[in-house]
């Protein structure tokens, strides 16, 4: 393995932890099985495996692109271009809620700016990076579909719409 | 012109997303019991149905594309994978009515000759209205409407729903199928043409959601009824996408062909605090922009066209005139970089560049030739690529260059924004790479 870049995270030395295997509990496991069941290749089970990882895990780490690259035959290569492809495969733990905001067009002229910038300020995070308690990250997003409720957030999986300065301020808090 | 109900027809009613209220299927019935594939397809060719994801190809035309007895099994491909700015269409019909789509997808699936299994590639961040339609497919399996043996016909048929993963390119229908596949959403070199060959090597139907949602009206009323809508060759209900800055922003269901100004000011309440307009971008982001001299253009594929814009996808994003247009154009050439799946040259770094030089210019450090520069890039990008991502993120860098190079000017002379206009964004605040 010495040929491998020194900077490359998923190197398998690099690990945070080399000893530890992931695996899918067995209700996961079980939806995976079930996954395979729906597509003519195993290849083709690639993101919807990266979904229930990221369902699992949080974020898909290097062990799990071992981990996924196992169960479905694919070198770690292969899984590691499609997750660092996609935007949605979090290549690094992100807080527990994910706040995204859409600064689009549409959500622009409907100040979506003045949204994150103010996240960013109150929360006292720089753009893309997670709250030291660990419990927010905030991020520009591109178009989330949902420009005729501008300007929109996505915390998680949930769209928050028609939002404002005053309306996050208000979420905020309900979000523990 | 009045608002229709449709399409939308469904999406008021208490519980619309069950099955209970939609129905059995009557029109997936009488296509599967009654009717020939061969039927079906040249019923919807005869209703001048286009494409409504974007490209307006006529759907019925690509059906009849598909070869017969392919040696490989073929493909029926929903995209739902909205992504164009300014569009938000089909994700009403997913969240409010995702029967109709799945029973227009059983009756393409039967005309084209589909496999027992078919796809709905919708885009992740669309968390709800996937699971709006895992319910609804359950529903449909329950009540035998998917599965084997359909209506007692013979045609076996299910659906899966496939997660997107957040990128814009996977709209495009060959970078649809790699994703599908499993690989990095990169479009492929064309020809040979999904219909031929698509997904897994088979003849493979790309279908955007409004097309299929479609497809059981025409079943059900004929192509002649779907003809009396709108005008030759752009014809159908049609739903239109507005945003930006208007006092009603929304989707509206019009017979294809309502003029811009007739949108904006009888239907969507004119422009917020009753402000002035300064540009249309008709079609979504890749649309090129139009001024307030042509709004009384029809919003259809044929009309645009001529203008030198496009329908698209039916995305209108409206903006006033205190927007600034180096600004707005700025953000959607970022969206363009930030989403270029970088397989080909002029397009990823020509995207890149577009932003890097409308950025200087709100920064103040534009150069007189910049103008000139941005058209060049254009240029050098436009045609270029493998797919049309490139020539989408030209479309409102040209237009605006040609239309507002006034505004472009005052921004290398004046170093600022031109009085009046807002620049949305903080320049001190990191913009994040991509």
């Amino acid at each position: 393995m010495a040929d491998l870049h020194p900077d490359n995270p998923y190197a398998p030395e690099r690990f945070a932890d080399p000893g530890k295997h992931v695996e899918f509990p067995p209700e996961a496991r079980a939806r995976f099985d079930y996954i395979l069941t729906r597509y003519p290749t195993k290849e083709a089970a690639l993101l919807p495996t990266l979904h229930l990882a990221q369902e699992v895990w949080g974020w898909i780490s290097p062990e799990t692109v071992h981990y996924v690259g196992s169960l479905l035959d694919l070198s770690p290569a292969t899984v590691f271009g499609v997750v660092s492809f996609y935007n949605m495969y979090n290549q690094k733990p992100v807080g527990k809620y994910h706040l995204q905001v859409c600064t689009n067009l549409s959500c622009m002229v409907n100040r979506a700016y003045d949204i994150y910038d103010h996240l960013c300020e109150r929360l006292d995070v720089a753009p893309g990076e997670t709250t030291k308690d660990g419990r927010y990250t905030v991020v520009e997003v591109e178009c989330l579909g949902s420009c005729g409720t501008a300007p929109v957030v996505q915390v998680n999986n949930e769209y928050h719409e028609n939002m404002s300065v005053e309306k996050m301020d208000a979420l905020l808090p309900q979000l523990k | 012109m009045e608002p229709i109900k449709v399409l939308l027809a469904n999406i008021d009613k208490p519980n619309s997303t069950s099955i209970e209220t939609y129905g059995d299927y009557e029109h997936a019935r009488k296509a599967l019991t009654t009717m020939q594939p061969s039927e079906i397809t040249q019923l919807v060719k005869d209703s001048e149905l286009r494409g409504r994801g974007g490209a307006g190809f006529p759907t019925g035309m690509k059906w009849s594309f598909v070869p017969k007895n392919a040696p490989k099994p073929t493909w029926l491909l929903c995209n739902a994978d909205e992504s164009e700015p300014g569009t938000f269409k089909d994700r009403v019909l997913i969240e409010k009515d995702p029967h109709l789509l799945i029973e227009g997808m059983i009756i393409a699936g039967f005309a084209i000759g589909s496999n027992p299994m078919s796809y709905i590639y919708i885009r992740g961040e669309f968390y709800y209205g996937a699971t709006v339609l895992e319910k609804a497919l359950a529903e449909a399996r329950e009540k035998g409407l998917l599965g084997k043996n359909i209506f007692g016909s013979g045609f076996d048929f299910d659906i899966t729903v496939a997660r997107g993963a957040g990128a814009y390119i996977c709209g495009e229908e060959t970078g649809l199928i790699e994703s599908i596949e499993g690989h990095r959403g990169q479009p492929r070199v064309k020809p040979p043409f999904p219909a031929v060959v698509g997904a897994f090597g088979g003849p493979t139907v790309v279908q955007n959601v409004e097309t299929l949602a479609c497809v059981p009206l025409i079943v059900k009323n004929g192509a002649e009824w779907f003809k009396s809508f709108g005008s030759p060759k752009n014809t159908g209900p049609k739903l239109y996408c507005v945003s930006g800055n208007v006092k009603k922003p929304g989707v509206y269901e019009f017979p294809m062909g309502i003029t811009i100004r007739e949108l904006i000011y009888e239907h969507c309440g004119g422009i917020t605090n009753d402000r002035k307009l300064k540009a249309v971008i008709p079609g979504g982001a890749s649309a090129p922009m139009l001024t307030p001299d042509e709004i009384d253009i029809p919003l259809n594929f044929d009309a645009l066209m001529k203008a030198g814009s496009m329908l698209g996808s039916a995305g209108i994003i409206v903006l006033d005139e205190s927007v600034c247009i180096v600004d707005a154009v700025w953000r959607l050439a970022k969206f363009f970089a930030h989403e270029s799946c970088g397989q080909c040259t002029p397009c990823r770094e020509g995207t890149n560049w577009l932003e890097s030089v409308l950025d200087r210019l709100e920064r103040g450090e534009g150069r007189m030739q910049d103008a000139d520069l941005l058209l060049d890039m254009s240029d050098n990008i436009g045609g270029k690529s493998l797919c049309a991502l490139g020539d989408a993120a030209i479309g409102p860098v040209i237009s605006s260059v040609k239309k507002f190079r006034d505004e472009y000017l005052h921004h290398v002379t004046e170093k600022s924004c031109l009085p009046g206009t807002t620049r949305y964004r903080r320049l001190d605040m990191a913009v994040a790479a991509h």
